[in-house]
């Protein structure tokens, strides 16, 4: 009884965190959640840097809302902002329309451009703006819980988490309603648009809803920070699957899990909690970027080296093949004739010994009855491509798997 | 203040002369070297790289204690280089495409930097105040030895792509080629990319972080509507970047609170629609007025063709005709005949029309205007 007791006091004043702490880690995760979701569609849709340029054109919209409202959580404010970031879209779209400059250049000149813009707002009205830039850009999730709403009297936690869940809600309950849509508006434009929805209005509606979270979320995590909370979730799970559904749930644990972490550095570093967030994200893309199993740098390596080995098995066989003289198939010959390396020239045999491809006596090398075989088959799939031939050997080899 | 005084100023100010000098090399810098940047492709580079190069001047600040500018500079260059080169592993090794990887590379580096610059603002010998002026920029704080570094790189990349030029040219347009000619284009590469990284992280200090880009991009893609000639872009882009400082500064300097790094941009970016609009080859004004000359020429050509076929059928091509029939013609304006009547390709009698010899030869040889050019 009493033990039970001291152990409930114990955890109260210890282990359980206090109530900032959680409404901090709870905003930190809606945002990452209502980043990753217009992310994942933005990666797919080669859109990433748009949601850079949204996140630093947003500003002049944020300046002139804050002028009217003078409260950062207004909803008038965010949708004013979230207007100037579809305007950015738009005008990205004209100049890339005129041809003048290659795409991304376009990007490049709106905006800084409206950043500026924003910047000497703020800088010219700066007695009656109590907004730093700092913090549009950068902002500060440990301030969130300390700005309340109250209704009736009543504490009813922090105004930014109700700011962001209702974003999520909206968010995910357009994703569901037009997931079919985004999936074959994303991947197959032209089919969209043959099947009867327009590419046109799920391209705003997406950029809408990005503008909108981004301006939901840059009090909390800044402008810059919600790029990276946006793109990395979504690039990581693109690494590790091709499933569009499955990449969205990647995209969401992911963010939230080094939103948590994330927030748990920060304390322990006394550091910014959007930059250890984001340090955190940057080290899970690190991992997955060498790790991930097929996609990853190291395993693609492995697979260019295999590939390359391969090529060198087939030259080999081949020449084997074509050469019945004892004088030609000596080991020492080889290597000078097909003119390899001593080490490259080793793995290949090794290979080819390791499959029963060949065999050596008294270094001369003869083909086997499967090398043979395995021969004649590649041969005929160079020459006729056709896939069923080599169907059985897509297992051993990488260099027929496409 | 008017502009004499503002001039005498200039000179005669240390601050106005440093900061207007600063600012005028460094848009010559980047202006050179980001015409390379948009023809290669690789505009956004410019703001990814400005946004990695954070990291580095934290990390060379936490490893020496000293806020010299040099060094930070050096902290800036290395992580700026990671940066894109890391981009580029990211493009050529997996199936993410060049967007993701800029965006990527950007954010996650700017956070890293930030969680140091927020760990170092925490750290008890507090020698640190002023870091964050790599966020925004303050062009007010260079001082003369940052001019003469900025001139030193200047002359250093100025020299390097003049030794070079042929070879950057050949990389630049046609890389393949490049290669079979024997040029380690890997080398070439690495050395451009170099420059571009330096020059972004040149001027950091003046107009910081976010705005670098616009540095970059602006005045080389104002330079690119007005020639084909990749010297003469260059050159001009140099001189856009370079006005866009000085008259940068001098807004700045002629109202209070208004900082001198938004300014540049948004002059230079009046320098990009102004060049959008007017240039002669390219403009949007010029290809309008041309798009519509071609409309007018066209309708009148479709008039005098249908004219030509009513005149076909007559043994006298000057048969005099009503002018109601051609009201039944689409391309037919009161306006059009009266063009016709000026260019001596038809003479009107009152209510009649009648085709002159030169309008009828016009008007057979119109469908072989192709081969008559050639």
């Amino acid at each position: 009884m009493r033990a039970s007791k001291l152990l409930q006091i114990y955890i109260t004043n210890n282990l359980v965190m206090n109530s900032a702490q959680i409404e901090i880690q709870l905003i930190a995760s809606l945002v990452a959640v209502a980043c990753a979701i217009p992310g994942t569609f933005l990666v797919l849709r080669k859109m990433a840097m748009i949601s850079d340029a949204i996140s630093h054109s947003i500003l002049p919209g944020v300046v002139i809302g804050f002028f009217i409202t003078h409260n950062l959580n207004s909803p008038l404010l965010i949708l004013l902002a979230a207007f100037t970031g579809i305007i950015t879209v738009v005008l990205v779209e004209y100049i890339q329309k005129t041809k003048l400059v290659k795409e991304d250049t376009a990007i490049g000149l709106v905006f800084p451009a409206l950043f500026s813009i924003g910047v000497i707002l703020i800088a010219k009205n700066a007695n009656d703006v109590h907004l730093d830039i700092d913090a549009v850009l950068l902002g500060e999730l440990a301030f969130a819980p300390f700005d309340r709403l109250v209704v009736f009297g009543v504490d009813m936690g922090p105004k930014s988490l109700y700011i962001i869940g209702s974003i999520l809600l909206i968010t995910i309950t357009l994703v569901i309603t037009f997931f079919k849509e985004l999936k074959v508006s994303t991947f197959d434009k032209g089919l969209a648009s043959s099947l009867g929805f327009s590419p046109v209005i799920i391209h705003y509606g997406l950029m809408s809803v990005s503008s909108v979270t981004t301006v939901g979320a840059f009090d909390a995590v800044g402008a810059i920070l919600v790029v990276a909370l946006m793109i990395a979730p979504a690039a990581t799970a693109y690494l590790l699957t091709t499933n569009l559904k499955k990449m969205l749930v990647l995209a969401v644990v992911i963010g939230v899990s080094s939103a948590i972490s994330g927030y748990w550095l920060a304390h322990w570093l006394d550091a910014s909690i959007a930059g250890s967030m984001t340090t955190v994200l940057g080290l899970i893309f690190l991992f997955v970027y060498l790790f991930a199993p097929t996609k990853g740098v190291i395993a693609v390596m492995y697979r260019e080296r295999q590939q390359q080995t391969e090529v060198s098995l087939l030259t080999f066989l081949l020449h084997l093949k074509n050469h019945t003289d004892n004088n030609e198939r000596h080991i020492n010959h080889l290597r000078e004739h097909i003119n390899w390396q001593k080490v490259t020239a080793t793995r290949v045999l090794n290979l080819a010994l390791k499959n029963n491809m060949i065999t050596i006596d008294m270094n001369i090398i003869s083909l086997t009855k499967k090398g043979d075989l395995f021969t004649s088959k590649a041969i005929d799939y160079i020459i006729t491509n056709e896939d069923s031939q080599i169907e059985d050997m897509k297992d051993d080899f990488f260099l027929f798997r496409g | 203040m008017d502009l004499q005084e503002y001039i005498s100023l200039v000179f005669s100010d240390y601050t106005l002369r440093t900061i207007t000098f600063g600012t005028a090399i460094l848009g010559a810098v980047t202006g050179m070297l980001g015409s390379f940047a948009v023809l290669r492709k690789e505009s956004l580079l410019g703001d990814a790289i400005s946004h990695a190069a954070l990291p580095g001047i934290a990390i060379a600040f936490l490893i020496t204690g000293i806020k010299d500018g040099n060094v930070l500079l050096i902290g800036a260059l290395i992580s700026g280089l990671i940066g894109t080169f890391w981009i580029r592993g990211i493009v050529a090794k997996t199936h993410l495409k060049s967007d993701t990887a800029l965006g990527l590379i950007l954010s996650l580096f700017f956070g890293f930097g930030m969680l140091l610059l927020t760990f170092i603002q925490k750290q008890p010998d507090a020698n640190q105040a002023g870091l964050d002026k790599y966020l925004f920029g303050q062009a007010a704080t260079l001082v003369e030895s940052d001019v003469w570094m900025m001139t030193i790189s200047t002359g250093v990349c100025l020299f390097i792509l003049m030794l070079f030029w042929k070879e950057f040219k050949l990389l630049l347009f046609d890389k393949d080629y490049t290669k079979t000619l024997g040029f380690n284009t890997q080398l070439i590469d690495i050395l451009i990319t170099t420059f571009i990284v330096l020059a972004i992280v040149l001027g950091l200090q003046t107009v910081g972080v976010v705005l670098m880009s616009a540095m970059l991009l602006a005045p080389a893609a104002a330079a690119r509507q007005w020639t084909n000639s990749l010297a003469t872009m260059v050159f001009l882009a140099a001189l856009f970047g370079a006005l866009s400082g000085v008259f940068g500064t001098a807004i700045s300097a002629s109202q209070n609170n208004l900082s001198t790094g938004p300014i540049i941009v948004l002059v230079a970016s009046v320098f990009v629609m102004f060049s959008f609009v007017f240039s002669p080859s390219r403009g949007l004004l010029f290809k309008q007025l041309r798009f519509i000359k071609n409309r007018r020429d066209l309708e009148l050509h479709k008039t005098l063709a249908f004219m030509f076929h009513i005149a076909e059928n007559h043994k006298n091509i000057s048969h005099p005709h009503a002018i109601k029939i051609l009201n039944n013609f689409q391309g037919y304006t009161r306006k059009t005949l009266q063009k016709l009547v000026k260019k001596n390709y038809v003479t009107l009698h009152g209510n009649m029309w009648s085709l002159t010899d030169e309008g009828f030869k016009t008007a057979s040889n119109l469908y072989n205007q192709q081969s008559r050019h050639e």
